[in-house]
């Protein structure tokens, strides 16, 4: 039979297809995937409550909350903690770091959720979650993912980054480069045709050659 | 979002979201009347509706007299 442990070896959300979905008990009640939808949503794992390099990534979390409400942007996090242990430590991170943690914690004590997602790396641990992160859309398809290890904090501005990029690229039909930032140029999609490609090189945009344009927005 | 504790009385946001619908409302208009994301209303919808203090209509959600007078219950008390 195979169990959530072994499905995780398997099994990993595809970028581009709908977000695995369901129902956890949370720091803030019972949630469904689809309670988020119409929003975007950060759902990310965390090894351990009561570790100092998620603490760490809880407060960075957290103070990067009222940025990424302005974008439509809701925040999840998940370990295999139960509800009790979630509890305790927003408690003692609001007590000992003064930052109240804004976003619920999915308690995913039987690793249901961990194992739809591929949130466990056995080469690092069985017994916890790896710090994965998945951003959603509001139509609940999985736009990216970053696995991080377990000895590694997350750069949250990078999420933040990668928000906005993902965001350009629905409102304006861009692809963004290398280091862009909200302010950059954006690349111009390249043209599949030769006769489109031939246009290209009129069109106007900052061009260095046919398959290479880029424009403000 | 655990909108009964367990002694069987409506916890403080559920009687935010049970006030806010005293007339039918969409949901986005009960998110914004009690200031909670539209998920936890969404998920606040399914446990009140189970309840029987909350039920949905084509005019959208509202409070059910079973809700009207767990809300006065715990006002009066208050």
């Amino acid at each position: 039979m195979e169990t959530a442990l072994t499905h995780t070896n398997h099994s990993l959300p595809r970028l581009g297809q709908p977000a695995p979905a369901f129902e956890a008990e949370t720091t803030h009640g019972t949630l469904r995937l689809e309670d988020f939808h119409g929003s975007w949503l950060v759902l990310f794992s965390h090894p351990a409550d009561f570790t100092p390099v998620c603490t760490t990534e809880f407060v960075a979390f957290a103070e990067l909350a009222p940025e990424l409400k302005k974008r439509g942007v809701e925040l999840c996090g998940l370990s295999i903690d139960s509800t009790f242990s979630h509890i305790a430590w927003v408690r003692n991170i609001e007590q000992n770091f003064g930052v109240k943690i804004p976003f619920p914690v999915i308690a995913d004590l039987n690793k249901e959720v961990a194992a739809l997602y591929g949130m466990i790396m056995p080469g690092e641990s069985k017994t916890e979650t790896s710090r994965c992160l998945f951003v959603i859309d509001p139509n609940g398809i999985l736009r990216a993912m970053i696995y991080y290890p377990l000895s590694t904090g997350r750069n949250t501005q990078e999420v933040l980054r990668l928000i906005d990029a993902l965001q350009s690229t629905d409102k304006h039909g861009i692809a963004t480069p290398a280091n862009w930032k909200p302010g950059d140029k954006v690349i111009v999609p390249p043209p599949k045709t030769t006769e489109d490609a031939e246009l290209r090189m009129k069109a106007g945009f900052e061009t260095k050659d046919w398959y290479f344009s880029r424009k403000a927005v | 979002m655990a909108c009964v504790n367990p002694g069987g009385e409506l916890t403080e946001s559920a009687r935010h979201i049970l006030a806010a619908m005293r007339e039918p409302v969409p949901l986005s208009q009960v998110a914004e009347r009690t200031g909670l994301p539209l998920y936890r209303i969404r998920s606040a919808m399914r446990e009140l509706s189970e309840a029987g203090f909350a039920a949905e209509s084509a005019a959208g959600w509202e409070t059910t007299s079973s809700g009207r007078s767990a809300l006065e219950r715990v006002l009066t008390r208050v």
